[in-house]
């Protein structure tokens, strides 16, 4: 057993502290939303402009001038406000974003991670990842353990051109939660059924428990 | 002897287009297509010029936008931050037809922040250790190693904004406002794309979100196609 895409967003809505600034990637982080309480009080900033995002509207609402990131139509919350692009980055590069939730494509035991770019591939380019991984507070990144081809996405170093250096606190997969120490990871969670044997198998640096 | 914020107001796009050039650096406001000078960017093609070098966060997307220009062959270096699916983009990439610089979006627009108000570099801690730092200066300060990022400077911006008045004074409309008002700044000659002209004094002074000191040209457009790129819903509550 091990968790699907939706229980890993469950999971991951459990590290969001109520009362925070919360930027989720494209991608699997965006489910996380979905699983937050309606009293939470997290405020979802999404770098094209947007503090206070809202779910997507209802049909017939959409307004192609409100808009994410990842340039889906969405809703703006009470309380919330649009802003320049410059205003945005500095809410994130200073600090004042409290959590960015991204996705990865490596990340090392040192806290590098690897989100933008497979050499030889389509290169999509940077976006805000380069910013919210040196300017988050606090990295969690929601990933699948290993890629389509089985290969080990959590290793002792990134061969991909990285996104930012050491900035990865959390990693949450469909097998488990890890820290990232420096020297390897430590998994402090474990999904239903899954062992310590498969954890070391599937991860390409040390894991202790 | 006339200054130069007299007589702003253009009657069509081809007339507020007229001072530009072949080779002008331009830069042109919208996340993808959001917020998109859409009768500026089409009346640039057929205004002729080419060996553009546009700085912009996409480049267009779905052969709308400014994928326009790539497609009319009018581009020869694109300053951007994302690529995405924007296929006529990666085909000019891969085609090598054009020249293409990837920044991260916080640094993109605080070059361009950075131009307008007269700072030519500045430190960031962005892309510190990848290839983005790649021959560039860096120092640390309180530990903590930075990037020096040039200022980024253009002949012309092309922005669009929802309501704007004849001295140029704009409002932005949600998340249409992203790069644009940082663009007019940042740009020798700033030409700006109004869904409304309205009279002077109608914005008030606490909500004009773009000064028209930053602007040069008005032209009034009521009519955009403003498409979705990702138009996504949820279920109706029953």
């Amino acid at each position: 057993m091990s968790w699907n895409k939706q229980q890993m967003a469950e999971r991951a809505a459990k590290e969001i502290e109520p009362g925070s600034i919360v930027n989720l990637g494209i991608g699997l982080p965006t489910l996380v939303a979905d699983y937050l309480p309606d009293d939470a009080g997290v405020w979802f900033h999404s770098e094209n402009g947007l503090l206070g995002m809202g779910p997507f509207p209802f049909e017939g609402d959409e307004d192609p001038q409100l808009i994410n990131a990842g340039k889906q139509t969405v809703t703006v919350v009470p309380g919330g406000s649009t802003f320049d692009s410059a205003t945005s980055f500095s809410m994130i590069r200073g600090g004042h974003v409290d959590l960015a939730i991204l996705g990865a494509m490596q990340v090392a035991m040192n806290g590098d991670l690897a989100n933008w770019w497979i050499p030889g591939g389509k290169m999509m380019g940077i976006g805000g990842a380069m910013d919210l991984a040196s300017g988050a507070e606090r990295i969690l990144v929601l990933t699948t353990h290993t890629t389509k081809e089985g290969d080990p996405k959590l290793l002792g170093a990134c061969d991909f051109p990285l996104t930012a250096k050491g900035c990865v606190d959390r990693v949450i997969t469909e097998l488990a939660v890890l820290d990232v120490t420096g020297d390897g990871f430590r998994c402090v969670e474990r999904a239903p059924g899954v062992t310590e044997g498969e954890v070391r198998q599937k991860t390409g640096a040390p894991v202790t428990f | 002897m006339s200054g130069r914020h007299r007589d702003k107001v253009r009657p069509t796009v081809a007339d507020a287009l007229e001072p530009m050039f072949d080779g002008a650096r331009v830069m042109v406001g919208g996340f993808g297509l959001c917020g998109n000078a859409e009768a500026l960017i089409a009346g640039v093609v057929e205004r002729g010029v080419k060996d553009l070098h546009l700085i912009s966060n996409n480049a267009g997307n779905l052969g709308k936008g400014l994928a326009q220009w790539l497609r009319a062959g009018i581009i020869g270096k694109v300053t951007c931050t994302y690529l995405g699916n924007n296929q006529d983009l990666h085909d000019a990439r891969e085609g090598g037809v054009v020249d293409i610089e990837v920044v991260p979006q916080g640094t993109f627009v605080e070059r361009i922040r950075a131009a307008g108000a007269g700072i030519p570099a500045f430190y960031t801690p962005t892309g510190v250790g990848t290839v983005v730092a790649e021959g560039k200066e860096t120092r640390d300060f309180g530990g903590r190693t930075y990037l020096l990022e040039e200022a980024l400077h253009a002949d012309f911006a092309l922005i669009r904004c929802r309501a704007a008045d004849p001295f140029g004074n704009a409002r932005f409309w949600r998340t249409a406002r992203n790069f644009s008002p940082l663009m007019a700044t940042a740009a020798k000659t700033t030409i700006l794309e109004a869904d409304g002209l309205v009279e002077l004094g109608a914005i008030d002074p606490d909500d004009v979100h773009l000064p028209g000191i930053f602007v040069h040209r008005v032209v009034e457009v009521t009519d955009h196609e403003d498409p979705f790129e990702y138009r996504t819903v949820r279920e109706q509550r029953a």
